[in-house]
């Protein structure tokens, strides 16, 4: 078939289902929606529906970002807005079908938020809300928006445009040289120019070459490339196709965790249809050009993210990464053939790039770092979830304009940035620009885009001890420093998160670190100190007010901290008494209460119960004795 | 011959074949350069860390897996090399089980070498924590043990097993600190795939596999292995008038040092009391010893008694190929019958 009937069929399906009469209801059923009990939302719809004898068309799409939200559906009254209801649960979905959809008034109580024609009073407009006005949506264009499983509403967003073009008139060289134009940099952490890599697979002589996508995606709290595989797999499979055409690639495999079984269900279910529509498989839209896919599920090892581990695992071997000196990937990889890797986000924004063009695509960014960059927000933040910013767009930006800043008015501590090899940025450098260089230079990295948020309750050396932990078990053994390094700068910090910490143990952690990071094989080793060194590097005091004074200033580390009852302020109304698990509470009615220091294990449920108008029980840093209430 | 490469290693002009690592060019000259994963007859590894150099105008590198180049300029002790390697050496002692003078390879140790050429300080050591590993020993072998409290994962048994014996009964297997090498299923050795060889043990730089009940020689003397045709050259290690150990041969083309279960393991029948020395001929239904000429012609006058199909041979596996070929000439040509099998082929 040629495009031009496939792209006119797409259309002609998607035209008919926004022109249709029939209400229409749109879940959210990527993982995090499922997690949040959209599948149950949607039969609970589908049920009130039934009941009522109406027909809508009910649609799954992937995350649309708004993790807070989920679930997360989308509402649609023929002729009305469409509302987006946040937080639904079976039990609203009568309410919603009834009112909504029955009496065509919208439930402004849940609502999130309004697109389209006739706006509702009391509804904002989806493109005001905070989170999503300041983003660029690019590589997360059609997430949340399109049926993931029909391949017929990627191509009618505009989807296959670029596969079309390249097929049908642009040489290989020529693609290289608009994705190189583009100035994208890879989007898996290292930011390797793409074009650069393309350009050097293509050139080295071999009959045979892969494309390969990198969707191992292993840091802690990193979900984009997930959602992106969940929400537009056809983006990655016509960006890899591209690829394969540019460097002369037959075959492809995408290397994705087993865990995200979604995601593989959508990725098979892309490829099959997309084989159907002659868009892959044997000469493809009639051009000649071959090319097909596989999914090589992995077993869920943070190493195997790693490029030449990952080649490895693929052909069935440990996934332990390759010393240096060996050649590059582009030049054997694969089964010893020329190998391209690149990151899901790379390879999704390809067609993008192809159809807009790279100077359209070079317009926003920073002077070497093009384009938009995707994070995941988390931690503390008013507003967590995906989004997706122009690169140079600054901490500050992120955090408070779009992230909504830190609730219950609590000040800002660090900011975490590329998971567990990246590193806190305190708010001196919240004016840094997110871009490759930029966040390299501050001591952190861009990495995948893990971005945690930190409040003053956070304790830094408890974070770095917790990515610490990470890693070390991560660490594939390999390499001496990294395995057993790791583990030595591991203990130290528990030491010292436990008051064990020696005055030695801070230059012991930096000289660790560095040697590890200079000695071991690849950017596991070579970065896992990282959150250890910028957390001393930006709040060495806390690390020496645990050492020294013994003291958690963040209060969190329980054995550091202590929980004191205030004589002014506490009404001796036996609460706490009654309810400390282990009796570590004296006193009695009208007698002022006492913590037994010694006793106390420091669960804190005393504070979490004194009533908030007495507010009598605080949590102190520094261990206090009981010769202290002597 | 093989094309030549000069280079320097810390200022002294080296001579190396093209194609060979700094590290074994350094090694034939006689320099040290601190080393655990590598090992000549296999494949480099670059795990360790500990062969770090730094090459003049490209930085830090380990050295076994970079081959000499003419005109590079070799730095094998510099501040920036001993940050590295130091730290690595103390993390590989701090978590090693280290009981020296009970273990069989002490003085015969890598990591001893390591250490003492890094020259470890206790004071620097202490600040370490002390990781040790509690693995049960695996003795199920009866040749050899394993005791990986000890290992510290070179990989050289894995490379070993798989690069020259291509049997894989072994491989790495968990990650971070729980890397251990392991069988399938992590199956004692006995129960995996492990043709007992013995290759590994004695490839292993440290005492994570040794032989079992192994004796230090004294002395050793270099021979033939008598258990099959190939005749792989052997050393054997004597301690007073006892083998206590066989090692092969590394000059000898048949075998070029390696050795099966039997030739390695098999030597214990020498020194057994059963054993026998000199033949034994029957005297009034009673064995008596005699002497190889005596039994010799006993058998020889006894060959004319016995004519064609009366007659059969039995050859053995232990003599040569070329032996063989004439006892079944012998059997065929002179004494005239096709009775004759090979214990070989039961
Ligand atoms: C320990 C480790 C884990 C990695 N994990 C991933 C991953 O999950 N996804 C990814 O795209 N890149 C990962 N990388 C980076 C890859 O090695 C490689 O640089 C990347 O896939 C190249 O794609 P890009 O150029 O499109 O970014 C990892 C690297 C290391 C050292
Ligand atoms: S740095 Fe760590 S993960 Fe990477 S090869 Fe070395 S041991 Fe393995
Ligand atoms: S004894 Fe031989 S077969 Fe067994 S593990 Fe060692 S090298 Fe492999
Ligand atoms: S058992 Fe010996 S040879 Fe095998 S990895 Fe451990 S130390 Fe190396």
């Amino acid at each position: 078939m040629k495009f031009e009937e496939i792209a006119q069929t797409a259309k002609e399906e998607w035209d008919a289902l926004q022109a249709s009469a029939k209400p229409s209801i749109v879940v959210g059923t990527a993982t995090c929606g499922r997690a949040a009990g959209a599948m149950e939302v949607m039969e609970a719809l589908r049920n009130e529906l039934k009941e009522r004898e109406i027909e809508a068309n009910i649609m799954e799409t992937g995350c649309f970002g708004l993790c807070d939200a989920e679930p997360l559906i989308t509402i649609k009254g023929p002729g009305g807005p469409s509302v987006w209801y946040r937080n639904v649960t079976p039990e609203m979905a009568g309410k919603l079908v009834e009112e909504h959809i029955v009496k065509g008034s919208p439930v402004a109580e849940h609502a999130l938020g309004a697109a389209g024609d006739g706006q509702v009073d009391g509804l904002t407009a989806m493109s005001d809300l905070p989170m999503l006005k300041f983003q660029v949506r690019r590589i997360l264009f059609n997430c949340g928006v399109v049926d993931p499983s029909n391949i017929n509403h990627y191509i009618a967003t505009g989807g296959y445009q670029a596969l079309n073009k390249v097929v049908s008139g642009m040489s290989p060289e020529d693609i290289i040289d608009e994705i190189t134009r583009s100035g994208l940099r890879g989007l898996g952490g290292a930011g390797f120019p793409v074009g650069r890599k393309w350009d050097s697979c293509r050139r080295v002589p071999s009959d045979v070459r892969y494309v390969v996508c990198n969707a191992d995606e292993g840091d802690p709290g990193a979900f984009q490339d997930r959602s992106v595989l969940e929400g537009d797999p056809y983006s990655v499979v016509e960006g890899m196709t591209i690829a394969g055409y540019a460097i002369g690639a037959q075959k492809g495999y995408i290397y994705v965790r087993a865990e995200y079984p979604l995601a593989v269900e959508r990725l098979e279910n892309a490829t099959a249809q997309a084989k159907e529509k002659g868009l892959m498989g044997k000469n493809i839209l009639g051009s000649g050009f071959d090319f097909d896919l596989e999914i090589f599920q992995g077993a869920g090892a943070f190493v195997c993210g790693e490029s030449t581990a990952l080649v490895l695992s693929i052909e069935g071997k440990r996934g332990m990464p390759k010393p240096l000196p060996r050649p590059r990937t582009t030049e054997v990889g694969l089964w010893d053939m020329p190998t391209l890797l690149n990151n899901v986000k790379s390879y999704s924004i390809v067609p993008w790039i192809l159809t807009k063009g790279a100077d359209q695509f070079a317009s926003l960014g920073t002077e070497r770092c093009k384009g938009t960059a995707v994070f995941s927000l988390t931690g503390k933040m008013a507003n967590c979830g995906l989004i997706e910013v122009p690169m140079g767009t600054t901490l500050r930006q992120i955090i408070y304009d779009i992230g909504g800043g830190i609730p219950k008015g609590k000040a800002f501590k660090a900011v975490q940035t590329g998971g567990p090899s990246g590193g806190c940025l305190p708010a001196e450098l919240l004016d840094t620009q997110v871009d490759f260089d930029k966040l390299t230079a501050a001591g952190a990295i861009m990495g995948s885009g893990g971005m945690v948020v930190m409040d003053e309750d956070t304790c830094m050396v408890d974070v770095a001890r917790y990515f610490l932990d990470f890693t070390q078990k991560e660490s594939c053994g390999e390499c001496s420093l990294c395995r057993l390094g790791t583990l030595q700068m591991l203990q130290t910090l528990e030491a010292i998160v436990a008051g064990e910490g020696d005055p030695d143990d801070i230059d012991m952690l930096l000289e660790l670190g560095e040697a590890i990071k200079t000695g071991s094989i690849c950017g596991l080793g070579q970065s896992a100190p990282n959150p250890a060194l910028t957390t001393i590097r930006y709040f060495r005091h806390e690390y020496e007010a645990h050492i020294h004074e013994k003291k958690c200033p963040a209060r969190v580390c329980k054995d550091l901290i202590s929980y004191v009852i205030s004589a002014d302020k506490c009404k001796a109304c036996m609460i706490c008494l009654r309810e400390c698990p282990v009796d570590a509470i004296r006193g009695a009615k009208k007698e002022v209460h006492v913590i037994d220091q010694d006793k106390c294990i420091r669960c804190g449920v005393c504070m979490s119960v004194c009533p908030e108008r007495f507010g009598a029980v605080e949590c102190i840093p520094g261990r206090l004795t009981e010769a202290d209430n002597a | 011959m093989l094309d030549e490469i000069k280079f320097a290693i810390d200022g002294t002009q080296i001579k190396a074949n093209k194609g060979d690592t700094i590290l074994k060019a350094a090694l034939k000259h006689g320099i040290y350069i601190p080393h655990l994963c590598d090992h000549p007859d296999l494949e480099p590894f670059g795990g360790c860390r500990l062969c770090m150099v730094e090459i003049k105008g490209k930085g830090l590198s380990i050295s076994c897996k970079v081959p000499v180049e003419e005109g590079l300029e070799i730095i094998t002790e510099s501040p920036e090399v001993n940050k590295v390697r130091r730290i690595a050496a103390e993390l590989l002692i701090a978590s090693h089980h280290v009981d020296c003078l009970e273990c069989a390879r002490n003085t015969d140790c890598k990591l001893q070498d390591v250490a003492s050429y890094i020259g470890i300080e206790e004071g620097r050591l202490k600040r370490l924590k002390r990781v040790i590993k509690d693995l049960p020993i695996d003795d199920s072998n009866p040749f050899f043990i394993r005791d990986l409290n000890k290992c510290v994962l070179c990989g050289i048994c894995i490379r070993t097993c798989g690069e020259i014996l291509n049997v894989g009964a072994i491989d790495f297997a968990f990650r971070g600190t729980g890397t251990l090498v392991a069988t399938v299923g992590g199956k004692p050795i006995l129960q995996s795939r492990c043709v007992s060889c013995g290759e590994c043990v004695a490839r292993c730089p440290v005492g994570a596999l040794v032989p079992k009940n192994a004796e230090r020689p004294t002395r050793e003397v270099s021979t033939v292995c008598t258990y099959c045709g190939v005749g792989c050259g052997i050393k054997l290690g004597v301690r007073g008038g006892r083998i206590v150990r066989v090692r092969g041969d590394v000059n000898s083309p048949a075998n070029r040092g390696n050795l099966c279960v039997k030739g390695r393991f098999g030597y214990d029948f020498v020194n057994h009391p059963d054993r026998l020395t000199s033949p034994l001929i029957k005297r009034n239904g009673a064995f008596v010893e005699a002497t190889f000429e005596e039994a010799l012609d006993l058998v020889a006058s006894k060959l004319t008694d016995y004519k064609g199909d009366q007659f059969a041979t039995f050859a053995s596996a232990r003599i040569t190929t070329e032996d063989n070929y004439v006892v079944q000439k012998f059997t065929r040509a002179v004494m005239g019958t096709n009775n004759l099998d090979h214990c070989a082929r039961l």
